[in-house]
């Protein structure tokens, strides 16, 4: 089979699972956050932590909750990377520094999950199971949370009430994340993915030398880390990793675990306020856009232009033999389109254009279809501003499933815009003004300020894959990247949970014939084109200098 | 004001929170997990182990480094050090543009091209371009062909056996597009091995 | 245009026949005409608007004053001639922006000088408590004085007429020539400051302080002084700052990049790349839009209080109007006679005719001319007849003829008690017709004569209220927009239905009174619609207050005026559905503009980025597929395009985006097309043209 019809079949597979799927999960999901009842264990956990499940939130506490959660989260990641050594299964691994255990801290709990460091050499099985994996399945539910509440805005009518940030995190932990991982964890590791406590196995080569095979629970996490849009890996390879990923079968698996919850979302979104059609055109935008950056992907991949691909007569530097270049672009798209930044290929060593189109997905905003949760909200914030300016244009003050988009809603909407691009434009700047940023670049010319570019724009869209020739592990790296993940995360979620309440104070306005249809594919397109040319125009410098500059030289 | 306290109240309650759901998802799940693993499927749980002699020569999964006329060669590795360290996957990430990288694909096709006696233009991409992880236990079946020659003259072997070997060790995608067709390399030397009778 | 109205007896107070009688208002709406001597005449006021104090309330065009005045200070140190014309061209910039605001100034000002003229320092006559006149200067007069005005005099001040009737010249404010009645009591008690009395006498109790006055409040309106932005442009203006904060960081942080790359820019080049990219064109023009919107409408009339109820004017999804005077022609008219017991229709016709000769209603006029136009009957003159006048008592009128004929019209009870009483007989098809009449919305009025002693019913006069024409079209493009009619009216249901659906109205509040208006309007309110209504009368004010658009009438009373949020000088209620299509087109114009100004910035980065790093990057110069002459004049031409397309769109600022009533749909294909698509392609177009004409310049091209 040719590479080209490989590469066809698998997306058409892809999408025709996502298409089956979404509507009954994102129905499932709407359920969930719309339900009366608590489970057993809920019930159990709610009085173990003190939480009154019926308690409604503002969207103040909302706020307050998320940021001293993850408050708490971080300080508790922090600590237990710094003594690893004296708890049990520590391998062997040291306490790792301050300044790359502050970085990983924010990263897990951001749901970036950079990585500086390789995990087979440097977190302990502790480490990677009850701090990184627990990050991975909440670091994602909070991200759901957050675009629950922002539904909720939409969806509710004057009321302050935008539901409780406990319960939310608590259902979707246990009834969304919890059993799809324990499911998808059992069918990686019957495809090959390991799942163990062991010490690294010694092997003896069939060369004569000795090579050591790395253990740990890699199953149980790689699901989560796909299904979370989490991207951090045991390994430094990550889903390149044969024991994180071992056939085209787990690498199509995987590629369908980080898409599904985002995919299905909308599809919650449509059903919670009471439009599905609502919902599909959301679908749309952020399908029209993931297929877009698939096509064009492959396009680049496969023409391999760059005089290293060309001498080597195929742009396989970087990817796997088994995936290949048929099997390895979808996953790349896919994992800087949604924020798992999870890699089955080195995005590096991609074509230069190929490259650039995996910066371009990240300063999108990572909203085709994003990250869990983030997605979604991300989405809806550049529905806001498409909605603001459509609504202009047919003579009426915009207003977005009801609800009126003033002065405050667009105030909120445009400092998230403003958010991640100035974070991403001054990390990088500085960067590459300091000779701390631009010692640590690997690769010379162009390709070198995409590397620092993309380190940013990587943390600041808390997507967490890199260009990873840049050695990031310094105290500037760690301390800046981690500043940017953090900013990059949780300035725009407060900004968003602010709008919900805004949103879900007013009255809804009732459609009329004067209403601009948001669900019409005329402003699918719209949104499509706002989202590519508000990202296109703000990097459109930079990505000239890097990716750009590369492709043309 | 009112969102400080609101915040320090939280912090008790996200604390606790943080310390249920540390034991539910990072013990019990993974530990779940880890038993039917350890239960129901041992041998990948375990790294997919290639035993011979007693002891565990490699991993059905994971490459190894092989230099010499009588082996199949691996793609490059990139990994630190030293090549196929299992404990430093990774690849090269030298850009598509890189000298460096034109020098490394330029050297290591001339080299291939020497070694198997074949046009600089037969050799496959695979051959001159290290893999993401390091650890590719795959070459292109069009790699593979391209050294049967010479290891079956190293090995004392009709290229026709040696045919036969690598058409056995060669992976085939399930479904025909799930993923590229590769050879395993560990496992085609272990046979070509026991084959020629050095193991 | 309209005359302003008299008072007729037969119809409501403050609607003339004549007036309404008018076609409704033509389609499109048109801008005021624009003059390019007006940049000219506006110069002077676009350098005074340098001064950075004002400039700070835009944004966008402030960061642009400062780039220009920081490329100033360091071309002054380099001094070279591509610098020189870039520092000519970004000062040209700020410039256009502020003569675009200058101008939309500049045509309020003229309409101000006039009324100033109108505010002359008049004397008023202040009537003391003891009775006794006093002469003070007008702007002594405080609420609650009491003045008199006589024929001659300039009325004061703002006022409610407490005693009196008189004709009153307001050509001042509403242009009309035409004089109008004011009276004590009811709902024409309310006199402007500046009109004139042209008869008789009233006193005036004031009820503005000075300063405060209609008079005053217009002239600040229509300057522009003291305007407030709107709602949406503070969102819009909110927009467009963080869009200019986004291009800054990315202009700032390319100074780094373009250092490692090996090729540091010159600031010069650098605020001119940012220049051209931030939304200057919308930026420019945002203000100039805004003034140039309540300007379209104080040129139809309407008097808006805040910028506010124009946009509000924009989102109305009800509007309420009153049948009588809006939807009809104000009074009702005969269509048709129709006999009854075997009488001729030419003897119904005759015997109405000669009935009304004397009624001086429109209704009796109507049958008149019917009887004429119909049966050629020509109107006889009714020597020696003595006519019996319409009285509440009677409800007919009619004429008692020299050769002893009495003929009686009226309503069919009254006129069926006449004939009883004069032992005649009613025709057994008689209460056919009359509830066939009834039925479809029209009065019937019974013509019966006596003839020799004998009573005797001969027809059926039908009267009509009669839609005015083109009315059914324009609630269709209403409806098309999204926006629902209601139709009020004081009749029975059944002629209300009829009526409504002549008219084509969406639905209608039949035998409404007072409080029935408000409780529709809270209602439709607390479904989330925004509602916008005419009145006039004392008992109109509350639900002007509660309606989010309230115009009212000039012609209103004090009340009225206070409570709505727009006057209307010609007092023409139908006027608001170009009240809407005002509020619609102000926004349309400023999310138009806004799409074209982002999309102008691809074309310019096509220009500009090229040009920057075409040392460096060789490779880039693909991307220069303008193909433009050298990188100087690549960055002047984008810098020149920039700064001429605000001239380009002043005009359109001011005329506002060609606007016809379709659906949100449409209107948004419509829009995205021209201004995004064609935001897009003008650029590149524009920028080439310059650069063919600038690269002769030597030394740039």
């Amino acid at each position: 089979m040719s590479p080209g019809l490989t590469a066809v079949l698998l997306v058409a597979v892809l999408v025709t699972l996502l298409a089956v799927v979404h509507r009954p999960f994102g129905d499932y999901m709407a359920w969930v956050y719309t339900s009366e009842k608590d489970l057993k264990v809920e019930r159990w956990l709610y009085r173990a932590v003190r939480v009154n499940p019926r308690s409604q939130q503002g969207w103040t506490i909302y706020a307050a909750s998320l940021v001293a959660f993850s408050i708490v989260s971080v300080l508790f990641l922090y600590l237990l990377q710094r003594l690893q050594s004296f708890l049990p299964w520590s391998v062997g691994m040291k306490p790792v520094p301050p300044d790359g255990a502050f970085n990983t801290a924010v990263s897990f709990v951001t749901n970036t999950n950079w990585q500086w460091y390789s995990g087979e050499s440097t977190m302990s099985y502790l480490t990677q199971m009850a701090g990184l994996t627990v990050q991975n399945f909440l670091s994602a539910a909070v991200g759901m949370a957050v675009a629950i509440a922002l539904v909720r805005g939409f969806a509710r009518r004057k009321t302050r009430e935008l539901g409780n940030f406990w319960v939310d995190l608590t259902r979707t932990t246990l009834r969304i994340l919890l059993p799809l991982s324990f499911v998808a964890a059992i069918i990686l590791l019957a495809n090959g993915v390991i799942q163990n406590l062991a010490d690294p196995t010694t092997v003896h080569t069939l060369a004569g030398a000795t090579q050591h095979l790395p253990g740990g629970n890699v199953a149980s996490q790689e699901a989560i880390k796909d299904l979370g849009t989490n991207g951090g890996g045991p390994f430094n390879a990550n889903s390149a990793h044969p024991f994180e990923n071992p056939t085209g079968f787990t690498n199509l698996f995987e590629i369908f675990l980080l898409l599904v919850i985002p995919f299905s979302l909308p599809a919650t979104f449509g059903r919670m306020v009471g439009n599905l059609k609502q919902g599909y055109a959301i679908l749309a935008a952020m399908g029209v856009i993931w297929i877009g950056a698939v096509v064009a992907m492959y396009a680049v991949e496969f023409a391999h232009p760059g005089a290293a691909l060309q001498a080597a007569g195929g742009a396989l530097e970087g990817k796997e033999t088994r995936l290949g270049v048929s099997s390895s672009p979808l996953f790349a798209v896919s994992t800087t389109l949604t924020s798992t930044g999870a890699v089955n290929s080195m995005h590096s060593s991609y074509t230069a254009l190929g490259g650039g189109i995996t910066i371009f997905d990240m300063v999108l905003g990572e909203v085709a279809p994003g990250g869990t949760g983030s997605g979604l909200y991300g989405m809806l914030i550049l529905a806001v501003v498409a909605v603001f300016v459509a609504g202009l244009m047919v003579g009426r003050t915009p207003e977005y499933l009801g609800k009126k988009i003033g002065a405050r809603e667009m105030k909120l909407v445009s400092l998230y815009i403003l958010t991640t691009p100035a974070l991403v434009l001054m990390g990088a700047g500085l960067a590459l003004a300091l000779s701390a940023g631009r010692s640590s670049i690997l690769n010379p010319g162009p390709h070198g300020l995409s590397e620092v570019l993309y380190a940013f724009t990587s943390a600041s869209n808390n997507n967490g894959s890199a260009f990873a020739g840049l050695s990031a592990n310094t105290p500037f790296y760690n301390t800046a990247l981690g500043l940017a993940m953090l900013f990059g995360r949780f300035v725009p979620m407060v900004l968003v949970l602010a709008l919900a309440g805004s949103l879900a104070s007013q009255k809804p306005v009732p459609e009329t014939a004067g209403t601009l249809r948001t669900q019409s594919p005329l402003f699918v397109g719209m949104l499509a084109g706002v989202a590519i040319i508000v990202a296109g125009l703000t990097f459109f410098p930079a990505l000239a200098l890097g990716p750009i500059a590369e492709g043309l030289l | 004001m009112t969102a400080v306290t609101a915040l320090l109240r939280q912090l008790g309650t996200g604390l606790r929170f943080l310390l249920v759901m540390t034991v539910l998802l990072g013990l019990i799940y993974p530990l779940a997990v880890w038993a039917i693993g350890q239960i129901g499927f041992r041998d990948q749980a375990n790294g997919s182990l290639i035993h011979s002699n007693g002891q565990v020569v490699g991993s059905q999964l994971i490459g190894q480094e092989f230099s010499g006329t009588r082996w199949f060669h691996s793609r490059p590795s990139a990994t630190a050090t030293t090549p196929y360290d299992g404990l430093a996957s990774g690849g090269s990430n030298l850009g598509p543009t890189n000298p460096e990288l034109v020098k490394l694909v330029k050297e290591r096709k001339a080299e291939v091209a020497r070694q198997n006696g074949v046009p600089e233009s037969a050799v496959p991409p695979d051959a001159v371009t290290a893999s993401a992880s390091g650890l590719d236990p795959h070459i292109s079946p069009a790699y593979a062909d391209i050294q049967v020659n010479r290891v079956a003259r190293a090995n004392g072997l009709s290229p026709a056996q040696v045919r036969a070997l690598v058409a056995q060790h060669t992976d085939h995608p399930s479904l025909g597009f799930l993923g590229e067709p590769g050879v395993n390399v560990v496992e085609l030397n272990l046979a070509l091995a026991r084959l020629s009778g050095t193991r | 245009m309209t005359r302003t109205p008299t008072r007729t007896g037969a119809t409501r107070p403050h609607l003339a026949p004549e007036s309404l009688a008018l076609p409704v208002a033509p389609h499109r709406i048109s801008g005021g005409l624009f003059d390019p001597r007006q940049l000219v005449r506006s110069l002077p006021d676009a350098f005074r608007k340098l001064d950075p104090r004002s400039m700070v309330k835009s944004p966008v065009m402030f960061v642009v004053e400062v780039g220009a005045v920081l490329t100033t200070i360091l071309t002054i140190a380099t001094s070279t001639l591509f610098g020189w014309l870039i520092v000519v061209w970004l000062w040209l910039t700020v410039l256009f922006a502020n003569l675009a605001e200058a101008v939309a100034e500049g045509r309020g000002k003229a309409q101000a000088d006039t009324l100033r003229r109108a505010k002359t320092e008049a004397e008023a006559r202040l009537l003391r408590p003891d009775g006794k006149e006093e002469r003070v200067p007008a702007t002594s007069l405080h609420v609650d004085d009491v003045v008199i005005c006589e024929a001659g005099d300039l009325i004061p001040g703002d006022g409610e007429v407490i005693d009196g009737i008189a004709s009153v010249d307001e050509s001042a404010i509403t242009g009309e020539s035409a004089p109008v009645i004011r009276e004590s009591g009811g709902d024409r008690s309310a006199v402007t400051g500046g009109t004139k009395v042209l008869s008789d006498r009233i006193v005036v109790r004031i009820t503005s302080e000075p300063g405060e006055t209609f008079l005053d409040r217009m002239i600040a309106l229509v300057e522009g002084a003291g305007r407030q932005k709107t709602p949406n442009e503070i969102a819009l203006t909110i927009l467009l700052a963080s869009l200019t904060i986004i291009f800054l960081l990315a202009v700032v942080t390319l100074q780094p990049m373009a250092g490692y790359s090996g090729q540091q820019q010159s600031v010069v080049v650098l605020v001119a790349l940012l220049v051209c990219l931030i939304p200057t064109t919308i930026g420019a023009l945002l203000s100039a839009i805004g003034i140039a919107g309540m300007d379209r409408l104080v040129q139809r009339n309407v008097l808006a209080m805040s910028g506010r109820a124009v946009e509000a004017a924009g989102d109305v999804s009800t509007l309420l109007l009153d049948k009588t005077g809006t939807i009809t022609l104000g009074a009702r008219q005969a269509v048709d006679f129709l006999p009854v017991g075997g009488s001729r229709r030419e003897d119904v016709a005759a015997a109405a005719q000669l009935a009304s000769l004397a009624d001086e209603t429109p209704e009796g006029r109507s049958i008149v001319v019917l009887a004429k136009e119909k049966y050629d009957l020509r109107g006889r003159e009714l020597t020696g007849a003595s006519v019996i006048p319409f009285t509440a008592e009677t409800r007919m009128s009619g004429v008692d003829q020299p050769d002893g004929r009495e003929i009686r019209k009226g309503a069919a009870s009254a006129v069926a008690r006449w004939v009883q009483r004069h032992n005649g007989t009613i025709p057994r098809d008689t209460a056919e017709v009359v509830d066939e009449i009834s039925s479809t919305g029209g009065t019937p009025l019974v013509v019966a004569e006596r003839r020799d002693g004998k009573a005797q019913v001969l027809g059926v006069i039908h009267l009509k209220d009669i839609v005015k024409e083109g009315l059914r079209d324009r609630f269709d493009d209403l409806r098309a927009m999204g926006i629902r009619t209601i139709m009020i009216t004081g009749d029975n249901p059944l002629t209300a239905k009829a009526i409504a659906d002549e008219a084509g109205v969406d639905d209608f509040l039949a035998e409404a009174k007072p409080e029935d208006k408000m409780a529709l309007i809270r209602r439709e309110q607390e479904g989330g619609k925004l509602i916008a209504m005419t009145g006039d009368g004392t008992n109109d004010a509350p639900a002007l207050a509660a309606a989010d658009v309230g115009v009212a009438m000039n012609t209103g009373t004090p009340a009225a005026k206070e409570a709505g949020n727009m006057v209307d000088l010609d007092s023409n209620p139908t006027k608001l559905i170009e009240i809407v299509e005002i509020g619609k087109q102000l926004l349309i114009t400023r999310g138009a503009l806004t799409t074209f100004s982002i999309a102008n910035d691809v074309a310019k980065y096509f220009a500009i980025i090229p040009a920057m790093f075409a040392a460096v990057y060789p490779g880039l110069g693909a991307l220069n597929i303008m193909r433009l002459a050298t990188p100087e004049s690549a960055i002047l031409s984008a810098v020149i395009f920039n700064a001429l397309v605000i001239i380009a769109l002043i005009p359109l600022a001011l005329r506002g985006v060609r606007y016809r009533p379709t659906s949100a749909s449409a209107m948004l294909r419509r829009n995205l097309w021209i201004y995004g698509l064609g935001g897009i392609i003008a650029p590149f177009i524009g920028i080439k043209l310059i650069d063919l004409l600038i690269s002769h310049i030597p030394g740039i091209g």
